[in-house]
């Protein structure tokens, strides 16, 4: 018997998984931007907490961050993938619903990778702010600037500047945790590939086409990040 | 040198009995001072005298302990938070004062992520919301006065010591201050660069402009400014005129001092 | 909550710890002599070697390592020569598999920081070497990489608690360490708060007591970077304070 080889499998004609491996990376590219997103806010109000913060939410931000390092990210993600069902499944109990109540796995993920990336945030824009130079802060005071209008056109974008390279490390780690959501069963691109491999009964081709598109994914992704150090540093490096 | 400022000239910033203190080391013993419209006071003293505290006082990038600074017409009011620290009263007079009085920093402090243009242009269009054309238009006259003009899309740091400290003086201009606080504004300077930027500096003063410089020229305080103030150790040990003050008047101190 | 299924919870996920630290050492362990051998591949000089180790680098930091270890545990059986060599044993098996995965993931990353490590070996210290008459592997041995390992040190130690981090994915195909336990157990009780609670302190405690462990190293290693000792011999004046 003859199987079918990588590039049938793989096809975008009848039969072929093409589409849906590429629909799975588009959920994987969807769910890290969620992530990302939520993580850089966290990170925010967290690095706000420890530059600015008082002894307590220090505190708190210091316990997030250290715990966030320690832990498994499965580990979160089961938290938040089981937890919440289970407060759901409760809240269920008391109104009459029997049984278990799921919650929608995509937005559990999503929130999962962003309390861990968040944690990650936090350093990076921590960083980032002990990176800009005091001078230029205090020359917006002196121009009469108001805290959040030199926040916004003066510490944001020069924060952002030095956050970058940080940022691009964060977001390429987003994307690859985002295979962890797959246990979940979040059909996206690592997902999408197991249940190719199982109704196949080839795990190596669909698995290997998995990593392909990561691989395209994660490869254009720097580039894009390249791209955006060189326009935000601009002012940075001398001229050429 | 200039003649003085008329005395019946309005008072441009009063500084009354300035404590300041850090931590323990108090900085400022009492210290007050007048600065008249269109007078140049240059303002001389050893490190750690308290002459760039002081000067930082006026527009309150430090919060004196006690005493009060006048802008103008403006009081600025101090009130106490809950730790028993001084602070403002009231954050926008605070921000108004400082759109008055420009700031030129040691280490020209110009926004790294923008152009030398947007550098000038920033305060005027963003804090006090003029129009950005005209204000494009004031800054290139800026430009072109400071003599920086064919620098105006360059980033900072892409000029040299010099250059950016005429910029730095240009953005503070382009406020349209009443006073011009320069913080050892040549400090930072290589040698060869000093005297561009004396040079712009001694044009304001021709111009009338009412500057408070922290300096260590003794040059720019014999030859331009109309009144000398020698601080030690936070407080005012002499006080007058350049040619009464460099002609051996003055306290014993300040004698030894200009000698170097 | 209770304190009795705290307790008990304890005694399930415990019996995981040993499986965690033996796939996180073993792969560490492998990962660097990986790790050492490609740092060395991308410096050589030598250009197939070169475009090899850095292919290598990109393909495994380039995809997550889920996705290695089902390439692996999974993947390798659609292959009947596989299937019937001499290394099936080893390759049917999660706990070999997740290590290979494991190691061949940490080898990737670790070879960056390895070649940090000996790109920031000072020129001066090699021809220093030579000039005493060394070279080859024993200029390497004695010299290059013992200063390679100290300035490489933080972020290898880095490296092993992202390892341990790491192992809880074997627990996806099958191996029950900590997180294989932790999440059975959830699914046994429903108890997800409590789980957690007990298995994330268990790898708290472990990832600090890591730390520790390659604080004291990076101490022992350094001991240039330390205060100047105080002279060891008494000035013979000093006796007179004695009286």
């Amino acid at each position: 018997m003859q199987q079918p080889g990588f590039f049938d499998l793989m096809s975008f004609g009848p039969g072929g998984w093409g589409p849906a491996m590429l629909t799975g990376a588009l959920v994987t590219l969807a769910l890290a931007l969620c992530g990302f997103a939520i993580g850089a806010v966290f990170g925010a109000v967290a690095a706000f907490a420890k530059i600015a913060g008082g002894r307590i939410a220090r505190t708190i931000a210091d316990i997030y961050t250290t715990v966030l390092r320690g832990i498994p990210d499965l580990l979160v993600i089961y938290l938040f993938y089981f937890g919440g069902s289970t407060v759901l499944t409760s809240i269920g109990r008391l109104f009459g619903h029997d049984g278990f109540i799921g919650l929608p796995g995509f937005a559990t993920g999503a929130i999962a990778i962003g309390i861990v990336s968040g944690a990650q945030h936090t350093e990076v824009f921590r960083g980032a702010f002990r990176a800009v130079h005091r001078g230029e802060i205090e020359a917006a005071i002196a121009a009469g600037m108001h805290p959040f209008l030199r926040f916004r056109r003066i510490i944001a974008p020069l924060v952002l500047r030095y956050a970058l390279p940080g940022l691009g490390n964060i977001w390429q780690i987003v994307l690859k945790e985002s295979a962890l959501v797959s246990v979940t069963g979040v059909v996206e691109l690592l997902r999408q590939a197991q249940v190719g491999a199982g109704s196949e009964r080839q795990p190596f081709t669909f698995y290997f086409a998995a990593a392909i598109l990561y691989l395209v994914i994660t490869s254009l992704s720097s580039i894009t990040f390249r791209q955006a150090e060189g326009y935000f540093s601009r002012g940075v490096r001398r001229s050429r | 040198m200039r003649d003085a400022a008329t005395p019946s000239a309005k008072v441009a910033v009063r500084l009354e009995d300035l404590h300041k203190y850090f931590g323990p080391l108090e900085v400022l013993k009492g210290i007050s001072l007048d600065a008249r419209e269109g007078e140049v006071v240059s303002i001389l003293g050893a490190s750690g005298s308290g002459k760039s505290t002081m000067l930082r006082c006026i527009n309150m990038l430090e919060v004196p302990t006690s005493g009060t600074v006048t802008v103008g017409e403006e009081t600025i009011t101090l009130e106490t938070d809950r730790r028993g620290r001084p602070r403002p009263a009231n954050r926008r007079q605070v921000d108004r004062v400082r759109t008055k009085v420009g700031m030129v920093f040691q280490t020209f402090n110009l926004w790294s992520h923008k152009t030398i243009l947007e550098n000038v242009i920033e305060a005027p269009v963003h804090v006090q919301g003029r129009d950005k054309r005209e204000c494009i238009e004031e800054a290139e006259a800026l430009l072109d006065k400071v003599g920086i003009a064919d620098k105006r899309d360059h980033y900072p740091a892409h000029l040299s010591g010099g250059q950016q400290q005429r910029a730095a003086i240009a953005r503070a201009l382009a406020q349209q201050p009443e006073v011009m606080l320069f913080d050892e504004p040549t400090s930072a300077l290589d040698p060869e660069l000093v005297g561009e930027v004396l040079r712009v500096m001694r044009g304001l003063a021709e111009e009338g402009r009412t500057m408070l410089v922290v300096t260590h020229e003794m040059g720019f305080a014999r030859d331009v400014s109309n009144r000398v103030v020698f601080l030690h150790q936070g407080l005012i040990e002499a006080e007058g005129a350049p040619q009464d003050l460099f002609s051996g008047g003055g306290s014993e101190r300040f004698q030894k001092f200009i000698a170097g | 909550m209770s304190f009795a299924f705290f307790q008990e919870t304890l005694l399930t996920l415990l019996p995981g710890v040993p499986l965690t630290l033996e796939l996180a050492f073993l792969s560490t362990a492998i990962g660097a002599v990986l790790a050492v051998t490609l740092a060395l591949m991308r410096l050589s000089g030598v250009l197939p070697l070169d475009y090899f180790a850095r292919a290598y680098v990109f393909a495994f930091r380039g995809t997550p390592l889920l996705v290695q270890i089902f390439l692996i545990y999974y993947g390798l059986s659609q292959f009947p020569a596989v299937r019937q060599s001499v290394f099936w044993p080893v390759l049917r098996e999660p706990f070999w598999c997740a290590i290979i995965a494991l190691s061949l993931n940490t080898g990737a990353y670790g070879s960056e920081v390895v070649r940090g490590g000996l790109l920031s070996v000072p020129h001066g210290q090699v021809e220093a070497a030579r000039a005493v008459g060394m070279s080859g592997l024993l200029l390497f041995r004695r010299i290059v990489l013992p200063q390679a390992i100290r300035q490489a040190l933080p972020a290898y130690g880095t490296e092993l608690i992202l390892m341990v981090k790491a192992t809880s994915l074997a627990s996806i195909i099958t191996l029950m360490e900590i997180t294989g336990r932790a999440a059975k157990l959830i699914s046994d009780t429903y108890r997800v708060i409590e789980v957690f609670v007990v298995a994330g302190a268990i790898y708290l405690i472990i990832n600090f007591v890591l730390t520790r462990i390659i604080l004291a190293l990076e101490f022992w290693l350094t001991p240039h970077l330390r205060e100047r000792p105080e002279a060891r011999e008494l000035p013979a004046d000093s006796a007179g304070e004695h009286a």
